[in-house]
């Protein structure tokens, strides 16, 4: 027991302190491009950390290794007027920080995501690219910070993708959309294959030793799945009907979880940390359930028994019906809010090297930051592998208490 | 908070590719994780807990039939003990009543016995007392005659002797 003990502890010791290495990598090579974009552009630009903090939880078209070593990943594109784009975005010829030296089509990119050159007189094809700058323009009355591509000396608005938010959280729509296998979706295929064969062990596991004991990871994933099963499902839909939905509930507990843990490596996609992702599951969540909704349900919702008509239509149906919406988006809020932080709190301790260093001036202070980030970094990698957990089993939790909701019989 | 906004940071948009592949991605892994993986596993893991509970449903029902088979014997002991004590009963009773019968009948037979051997003894007595007295009789008779004979030797006597006897009879 206490050998297994020390075990765990290494492991841990050993991950974070990969973790701690890989964010330090990715920091130290991201300073020295600064130093480089400073001669190249001659562009005063300062470690800023919450940029650094902000672009590591991003989604990104190209995985960064260590370096200015890129893998290519697939670029499907499609701007309205000109139609569908695609090819490996190695075309782009990424070194420096993921800023791409060519632009394919109007498409560049930058800090390894995707932007397009909206101005039509820019010329369609490969067209080689001297570097990025930054600047600000007026919008709706705001000051928004934009990016350019200097081409020939000439400065070329760069769009962003197009968002679904209509402008509310700085996005809208733009001149192209980005259908891209980003480092999210590869993280996504990367999550659903591992788990596919290693359910798929697991079920042969049953098929070999029926009526034996369970063995090898199928002993280590059953007393999860029994967990899931006999404290969240049963309790919350009820022995007879939790069978239905007991595969939903834990296809989306394994999903976030595999994410929530894959997300902890430098080198991963942030995947439950990303609103669009957490949407996407909140959603079907809401359509499952209120699709699953029976008669009571309804009522419940729309006409609550035994309450007088006034209340009813003055309070109780309003707020019930604001309910069915502000379920599902608490869902989203909490996974999303939950990884994003913790990412974020995580490359600042990281960041603490450079802010203390003054990004490669002092280097004692670089070694004080060092040690302190480890230390910070230890524990807030602790507490990140519980939230890991935590958070898949919440929104699990959740879900069956909604489905429990969703098709609780009448017991008046 | 024009810092979050930064160009490229998109984590807090919609994005509709991402939303796109998020959506692929959770479908596929909910149909083919669910088909290969979660239903197998969860219909196996019933089976073994059917197949656990029969088994001690049984192993109880199993138990309880030896409890009641151990409490069938011991009633049919006590039945044995209780059958063999009457049926001992029965025989001291039925010894007792042969013992008896056969004193009651030995005593009638000895008093039988006893009757009739004093009928035969009184009637061997009544014989014997009958022959003696005939032949006390006789000889009596035989002696009287013989005394008669000597002392009547002579007429007076004999007339005496008649008128003697003529009177006793008389006063008779």
């Amino acid at each position: 027991m206490k050998k297994i003990h020390f075990f765990k502890v290494l492991m841990l010791a050993l991950f974070v302190s990969f973790g701690v290495v890989g964010f330090a990598q990715h920091g130290e090579e991201h300073q020295a491009e600064e130093h480089a974009g400073k001669e190249a552009n001659s562009h005063e630009e300062e470690f800023n950390l919450a940029e650094e903090a902000l672009a590591h939880i991003a989604n990104a078209n190209a995985i960064h290794v260590f370096g200015d070593f890129y893998i290519p990943l697939p670029a499907i594109l499609y701007a309205p007027g000109h139609g569908w784009t695609t090819f490996l975005t190695s075309k782009f010829d990424a070194h420096h920080h993921g800023n791409g030296e060519k632009a394919i089509d109007h498409y560049v990119m930058k800090h390894g995501v995707i932007h397009r050159i909206a101005d039509e007189s820019f010329p369609y094809g490969e067209v080689n690219i001297d570097g990025f700058t930054h600047g600000k323009i007026e919008k709706d009355g705001q000051e928004k910070e934009v990016a350019y591509a200097v081409v020939d000396g000439k400065n070329y608005l760069l769009d962003e993708k197009t968002t679904l938010d209509g402008g509310m959280l700085g996005g809208g729509k733009t001149s192209y959309m980005d259908f891209s296998l980003t480092k999210g979706a590869v993280t996504m295929l990367l999550v659903l294959l591992l788990f596919f064969w290693l359910f798929r062990a697991v079920a042969k596991g049953y098929e070999k030793n029926e009526g034996k004991a369970p063995s090898g990871v199928q002993s280590l994933m059953e007393p999860v799945i029994l967990f899931i099963r006999d404290e969240v499902a049963i309790p919350f839909i009820g022995e007879k009907k939790y069978e239905k939905y007991f595969p939903f509930l834990l296809s989306l507990f394994f999903f976030i979880l595999g994410l929530n843990l894959i997300g902890q490596f430098p080198i991963a996609g942030n995947v439950t940390g990303n609103f669009s992702f957490t949407m996407v599951l909140a959603i079907i969540t809401a359509l499952y359930v209120n699709f699953s909704g029976n008669k009571n349900y309804w009522e419940h919702v729309l006409w609550m028994p035994g309450v007088p008509s006034v209340l009813k239509v003055l309070i109780l149906t309003p707020v019930e019906i604001l309910g069915v919406f502000i379920k599902p988006f608490t869902l989203m809020l909490r996974l999303f809010a939950n990884i994003a932080a913790g990412h974020i709190v995580l490359v600042a301790f990281v960041g603490l090297i450079f802010i203390f260093g003054h990004s490669g001036e002092s280097v004692g202070g670089a070694v004080g930051g060092t040690v302190m980030a480890y230390l910070l970094s230890l524990f807030m990698m602790a507490v990140e592998l519980l939230v890991a957990f935590v958070q898949a089993f919440v929104f699990t939790l959740l879900a069956a208490a909604y489905f429990g909701a969703a098709t609780e019989e009448a017991h008046h | 908070m024009e810092m979050i906004f930064l160009s490229g940071f998109s984590v807090f948009r919609p994005e509709p590719g991402m939303m796109f592949w998020a959506l692929v991605f959770f479908l596929t892994f909910w149909f083919l994780v669910s088909k290969f993986g979660f239903r197998p596993i969860s219909n196996y893991l019933r089976t073994r807990e059917q197949s656990i509970q029969d088994a001690l449903d049984e192993a109880k029902k199993a138990r309880a039939e030896v409890e009641n088979m151990k409490s069938e014997n011991e009633k049919l002991l006590a039945q044995a003990a209780q059958e063999r004590a009457v049926i001992l009963k029965e025989a001291r009773e039925m010894k007792e009543q042969i013992v008896s019968e056969a004193q009651d009948k030995a005593k009638d037979e000895a008093q039988k016995i006893i009757a009739s051997a004093k009928m035969e003894i009184d009637s061997q007595k009544n014989a014997a007392i009958a022959e003696v007295r005939d032949n006390v009789g006789g000889l009596a008779i035989e002696i009287a005659e013989q005394i008669l004979r000597k002392q009547l030797g002579s007429d007076a006597e004999q007339k005496s002797f008649i008128q003697k006897l003529v009177d006793n009879a008389k006063l008779n």
